[in-house]
C-alpha cells in the first residue's frame, strides 16, 4: 500500500535532501576551499578587513607559490615525505604480507585471534609511546634524522596492514593454493607464485593506506626531528611557516593545499576498501 | 601414454631436503612468515610500552643518562596538580561531546548518502576531505577561519546583519570559545570516517529485510528506529570506538590550533605530556601523563575484540 | 602392482574421527569411486591421498612407495577440485602450462604438451580465453587438461560434477568416463551421488562415519550389500528394510512384485501387501503399502514398471506380492551386518 506523496511534500523532501547535503559538504570542505582561494590571493587583498574574504578583490597572484617553492624548505619537505613514505611502504609490505598470509592460512585456531591482537597495537602506538620512543631513537643514534621515522613508522602501519591483508587473503579460495601445490609448488611456492599475483588490488590498497598514514604523522616527527631541513610536510608547514606569531598565510595555505590535494584525490578512490578493515570484517568492503 | 612411472616423479622445485623442511612444513613456515612482523612489533611497540610504565615510576629526564625509581610519586603529584586534572577533564569532555555530535550527524549524513544520486562521487569526495587530508594542514585552515582579526566566519556572520557591530568572537582567545572550537574541529575531522563506516553498515542490511518491513507497512521513521538502527548497532559501536580513540589521543588539533591555550584551558593529556616530557625535558612525568590514556585504550581494545568475535560467528 | 594403497589410515580432528581406519587397495587403471553421504570422510580420505591433509596415523602408498610424509607435488598425482580451481588471472593456456612451469620445462616442450592435452579434451580453441569466460562444462575440461598434462600416476577427483547443471551432468559424466578409459590412469573419484558412482565406477567404496563399509563392483554393492547402511544408501527408492525379532529383512522395491509377475522358476517368498498409495513417476510406479501382521504392518515400497499393465493395482486392496528368495537379504539387527538367512 503506497502512500502517494503530495507534490509539495516531494519537492520539500528534495530541498531538504540537497540542502542538508550542501551544508555538510560546505562544512567539510570549507577550510580547503579557503586554502584554494587564499593561495592565489594578493596580500593586500588578504589582509584587508573590509574586503569580502570569499572572492578575489584583486587579481589572483602566483606570488605565494613562488615564495613557497623558492624561499622555504617546502620542496625539501615534500621530498622528505616522499622518501620516508616509500621506504616505510616497502618495509610494511615486507613484514605484513607474509604475516597476514600466515595468520589466515597457517595459523589454525590462533590465527584470527592473533590477528586481532596485532590490529589492536595500532590503537596503542604513537600517543602513549612517543616519550619512551624518543629515548630509543636517541640511543640508536637516529635522532634528528629521517631514518628515525623510517624505523619507527612501520609500528603503526604494519598492524593495520596485516589486518587489511588478512581480509584480502581470506577471500581467496583455498582451492587455488591447493591446486598450485598439487601442480608442483610447495606451500611457500604457491604463496609467491599464486597468492601474491592474485592479491595485487589488496597490496595496492595497503600501499595507499600506509603512505597516507605516513603523510599524516605528526607526533613522532615532532619529537624526533629538530632540524628544519629534516622535517616532513606535515610538521614542517605548521612549525616553520610561522615566524614568531606572524604567519605567512599565503604561503602557508599554498603549502597546505599542495600537500593535501594528491592524498585526497588518491585516497578517495580507495576508501571502500579500507572500510572493511575498519569495520573489523563486519561488513565486506 | 607413457607407462607407469615411479611414484615420486616430477615437480620438486627444491630438491634440497633441508629447504623442504621450511617450505613444506606448515607449522614451521607459518612461524617463519609471521616472525619478522611479530618481532618488529614486540621491539617497537611492546618494548616502548613497558618503558612507558617504567619511566612513569622513575625520575628520568631528557638530559640524564641514568635514573632511579620513585614509585608512585609521579602519579601522586600529577593527581594533585590542577593543570593535570584540567587536562584529564578536557580529554574526557572533548571526546565525549564530539563523539555524541559525530554519532548523530554521521547517522543523518549516512542516511542522506545511501541513495545514489548525480554527483554523489564529488559530494562524497568533499565530505571525506577532513579525514583524508593531512590533519595538521587541514587544521591550519581552521586557524585562519577562526583568526582573531581576519576570520572569514566572523566576517560572514557580521555581514548577515544578525549581529551587532561589536560582535566578533575571539574563537581562540577566550577559553569557552576555544573549547567549542576544538570540539567543532574534532567533529569536523571524525565525521567523514564515522559516516563512511555507517554507510557501509547501512548498505549491508539485507534488502529482504527492508522489503519485509515495507510489506509489513512500516513507515520511514518506524523502519529507521526499529529495524535500521538496531541492526546497525555493531557498526555504530565500531565507529564510536574508533572515534573515541582518535579523539582522545589526538595531539595535532591542540598543538596547531591553540597550543593548549588560552591559559592552558584547552590542554589535553597528550599535549600536556608533550610539553612536560619533550619541551620541558621531564620524561618521567610526561610518560606518566600519557599513561593515563592506557586504561581507556585497553577498554576500547576489549570492546573491539568482543565485536570482532561476534562478527566472526555471524 | 597396486597403484594406490592406504594402510590403517586414521584422521582425527580433536574428538571428531573423520577417517576411522581405512584400508583400501586400488588397481592400475581402475576407476575407483568413494561414495557416501556428507561427512562420511570421503573427501578427507581423498585429501590425505593427495597430501593436502596429514594423517593422524597410518600410511599411504602410491605405486608401491610410501608417500605419507611427502608433499603433494612429490606424489605424482593430479587433482580436479569441485570448484575446478582454475587460476582466474591466467589464460587457459597458462593454466594448463602451470604445472609444467613448476618443474621448469622449456617453452617449446611446454607448448607441445599443452596443445596435446588440450586436444585430448577438445578445448584447443579456448586456449587464449580466461576462466571466467567459460561455461561449466568447458571449465571441467580445462581442469582435466591441466591434470592430464603432467601425465600423473593417479587422478584424484573431488565431486567435479556437482557444480554443473543437472542437465549437463549426464553428458559430462559420459565424457569423464570415456576420458578415463582413453588415458587409462588410475582414478579415485569422490561423490555422494550413487547414480554417478554406479554409472562410472569399476569399483565402489561405500563409506560412512569414517569407515569403508563395503568395497566392490557396482553389482556387488547393489545386489550383495554388506550391511544395512550400504543396502539403504544404494538404490532409489532404497532397499526395504523390515525388522523382525531376529533379523532385519531386506528386499529391493524392483524385486517386490505381484506374485504373478515373477517369471521363470525359482523360490518365491510370499509377502502379502495392502496398498496405501501409488505414485506414477512416468517410467515407474511406486506402490506404497503395509505388510502383514508378522512384520508389524511395516511400510514397504514396490517399484512396478508402468508398462506392466496386466495386473492392475488399486489402493486399499490386498495383494499377494512376492520376492525371489535369492533377492532377500538378512541383516543382524544389532550390528547391521549381513547375517545367515532365517526362515520366514
Amino acid at each position: 500500500m503506497t502512500k502517494h506523496k503530495k507534490p509539495g511534500k516531494k519537492i520539500g523532501l528534495q530541498i531538504a535532501h540537497w540542502g542538508s547535503l550542501a551544508v555538510f559538504a560546505v562544512f567539510a570542505s570549507l577550510p580547503f576551499l579557503w586554502m584554494l582561494i587564499t593561495t592565489f590571493k594578493q596580500d593586500a587583498d588578504l589582509y584587508n578587513r573590509a574586503n569580502n574574504p570569499f572572492i578575489f578583490n584583486s587579481a589572483p597572484t602566483m606570488e605565494h607559490l613562488r615564495y613557497l617553492f623558492n624561499e622555504t624548505l617546502f620542496l625539501r619537505w615534500l621530498l622528505n615525505t616522499a622518501w620516508v613514505g616509500t621506504l616505510v611502504v616497502i618495509i610494511t609490505l615486507a613484514l605484513a604480507i607474509p604475516a597476514g598470509y600466515s595468520l589466515v592460512r597457517l595459523g589454525g585456531r590462533w590465527g584470527e585471534k592473533l590477528g586481532i591482537g596485532i590490529f589492536l597495537t595500532y590503537l596503542v602506538a604513537p600517543t602513549i609511546l612517543f616519550i619512551p620512543m624518543s629515548r630509543v631513537v636517541a640511543n640508536l643514534g637516529l635522532q634528528d634524522s629521517l631514518w628515525s621515522l623510517v624505523v619507527v613508522f612501520p609500528s603503526f602501519t604494519v598492524p593495520f596492514a596485516i589486518w587489511l591483508l588478512m581480509g584480502f587473503f581470506k577471500a581467496i579460495p583455498p582451492d587455488l593454493e591447493e591446486a598450485a601445490m598439487i601442480d608442483g609448488y610447495s606451500r611457500f611456492g604457491a604463496f609467491i607464485r599464486m597468492v601474491i599475483p592474485i592479491s595485487t588490488s589488496g597490496i595496492l590498497t595497503v600501499v595507499i593506506f600506509s603512505f597516507t598514514l605516513v603523510v599524516q604523522e605528526y607526533i613522532y616527527t615532532l619529537t624526533f626531528v629538530t632540524t628544519a631541513s629534516n622535517y616532513t610536510v606535515s610538521v614542517g608547514v605548521p612549525t616553520f611557516l610561522v615566524h614568531g606569531d606572524v604567519y605567512n598565510w599565503g604561503g602557508l595555505m599554498a603549502g597546505c593545499l599542495i600537500a593535501s590535494l594528491p592524498v585526497v584525490i588518491v585516497y578517495n578512490f580507495f576508501v571502500d576498501r579500507f572500510i572493511s578493515g575498519y569495520t573489523l570484517g563486519a561488513v565486506k568492503g | 601414454m607413457e607407462t607407469a612411472t615411479p611414484a615420486v616423479k616430477g615437480a620438486l622445485r627444491s630438491r634440497n631436503p633441508h629447504l623442504s623442511f621450511f617450505f613444506d612444513n606448515e607449522k614451521v613456515l607459518g612461524l617463519l612468515m609471521i616472525a619478522p612482523a611479530v618481532l618488529y612489533i614486540l621491539a617497537l611497540v611492546g618494548f616502548p610500552l613497558i618503558m612507558a610504565f617504567v619511566y612513569s615510576f622513575s625520575d628520568i629526564t631528557i638530559g640524564s643518562a641514568d635514573f632511579g625509581f620513585v614509585g608512585l610519586e609521579n602519579i601522586e603529584s600529577l593527581i594533585g596538580d590542577f593543570e593535570f586534572k584540567l587536562a584529564l577533564k578536557n580529554t574526557i569532555l572533548f571526546t565525549a561531546v564530539s563523539m555524541i555530535i559525530v554519532l548523530v550527524l554521521a547517522k543523518i549524513l549516512a542516511l542522506i548518502l545511501v541513495k545514489d544520486f548525480r554527483g554523489k562521487f564529488i559530494v562524497r569526495a568533499l565530505i571525506l576531505m577532513p579525514y583524508v587530508a593531512p590533519i595538521s594542514l587541514g587544521v591550519i585552515g581552521w586557524l585562519w577561519m577562526l583568526d582573531s582579526i581576519y576570520s572569514p566566519i566572523n566576517w560572514l556572520l557580521q555581514h548577515t546583519g544578525l549581529f551587532g557591530p561589536d560582535f566578533w568572537p575571539m574563537w581562540l582567545g577566550k577559553p569557552n570559545l576555544a573549547i567549542s572550537a576544538i570540539i567543532a574541529v574534532h567533529v569536523w575531522r571524525m565525521l567523514p570516517l564515522a559516516t563512511v563506516i555507517m554507510l557501509a553498515g547501512l548498505a549491508s542490511i539485507p534488502q529482504d529485510i527492508q522489503d519485509a518491513a515495507l510489506v509489513d507497512g512500516a513507515g520511514y521513521f518506524r523502519q529507521l528506529f526499529q529495524i535500521t538502527i538496531p541492526m546497525m548497532l555493531p557498526i555504530m559501536l565500531v565507529a564510536v570506538l574508533f572515534g573515541i580513540v582518535f579523539t582522545a589521543t589526538d595531539i595535532i588539533i591542540i598543538l596547531v590550533l591553540t597550543r593548549g591555550g588560552p591559559y592552558n584551558s584547552t590542554q589535553v593529556l597528550v599535549s600536556k605530556a608533550f610539553y612536560t616530557g619533550i619541551d620541558a625535558g621531564d620524561l618521567a612525568t610526561g610518560a606518566a601523563t600519557a599513561l593515563f590514556l592506557f586504561p581507556l585504550l585497553a577498554a576500547v581494545a576489549i570492546f573491539m575484540l568482543r565485536i570482532a568475535r561476534r562478527t566472526e560467528v555471524a | 602392482m597396486p597403484q594406490v594403497e592406504t594402510q590403517s589410515l586414521f584422521k582425527h580432528f580433536g574428538e571428531v574421527k573423520a577417517v576411522d581406519g581405512v584400508d583400501i587397495v586400488s588397481s592400475e587403471e581402475e576407476f575407483l569411486v568413494l561414495l557416501g553421504p556428507s561427512g562420511c570422510g570421503k573427501t578427507t580420505l581423498l585429501r590425505m591421498i593427495a597430501g593436502l591433509e596429514k594423517p593422524t596415523s597410518g600410511d599411504i602408498l602410491i605405486g608401491g612407495q610410501v608417500v605419507t610424509h611427502l608433499p603433494p607435488r612429490a606424489r605424482g598425482i593430479a587433482m580436479v577440485f569441485q570448484s575446478y580451481a582454475l587460476y582466474p588471472h591466467m589464460t587457459i593456456y597458462k593454466n594448463i602450462a602451470f604445472p609444467l612451469k613448476a618443474i621448469g620445462m622449456g617453452k617449446e616442450d611446454m607448448k607441445k604438451k599443452v596443445e596435446w592435452s588440450a586436444a585430448m579434451l577438445g578445448i584447443e580453441r579456448l586456449l587464449q580465453r580466461k576462466p571466467r569466460e567459460l561455461s561449466g562444462g568447458e571449465r571441467q575440461r580445462v581442469a582435466l587438461a591441466r591434470a592430464l598434462v603432467r601425465e600423473p600416476n593417479v587422478f584424484l577427483l573431488d565431486e567435479p560434477l556437482s557444480n554443473l547443471d543437472a542437465k549437463l551432468r549426464t553428458s559430462a559424466r559420459e565424457e569423464l568416463y570415456r576420458f578415463q578409459k582413453d588415458v587409462s590412469i588410475t582414478t579415485i573419484y569422490v561423490t555422494h551421488d550413487q547414480v554417478e558412482a554406479m554409472g562410472m565406477g569399476d569399483r565402489i567404496a561405500v563409506m560412512n562415519a569414517g569407515k569403508v563399509r563395503q568395497l566392490g563392483t557396482p553389482d556387488e554393492v547393489y545386489s550383495d550389500p554388506a550391511d544395512t547402511f550400504v543396502a539403504g544408501f544404494l538404490g532409489s527408492p532404497p532397499m526395504n528394510l523390515v525388522e523382525t525379532p531376529d533379523r532385519i529383512v531386506g528386499f529391493r522395491p524392483e524385486s517386490f512384485l505381484p506374485q504373478q509377475m515373477h517369471e521363470g522358476p525359482g523360490d518365491l517368498v510370499l509377502l502379502p501387501f495392502t496398498v496405501t498409495r501409488i505414485e506414477n513417476l512416468g517410467a515407474d510406479r511406486l506402490v506404497y503399502g503395509k505388510l502383514e501382521e508378522r512384520f508389524g504392518h511395516a511400510v514397504a515400497i514396490a517399484n512396478l514398471p508402468t508398462s506392466f499393465t496386466r495386473y492392475p493395482i488399486e489402493p486399499n486392496q490386498r495383494y499377494d506380492f512376492a520376492v525371489p528368495r535369492k533377492d532377500v537379504k538378512f541383516f543382524d539387527p544389532r550390528t547391521g551386518l549381513r547375517a545367515e538367512p532365517l526362515p520366514l
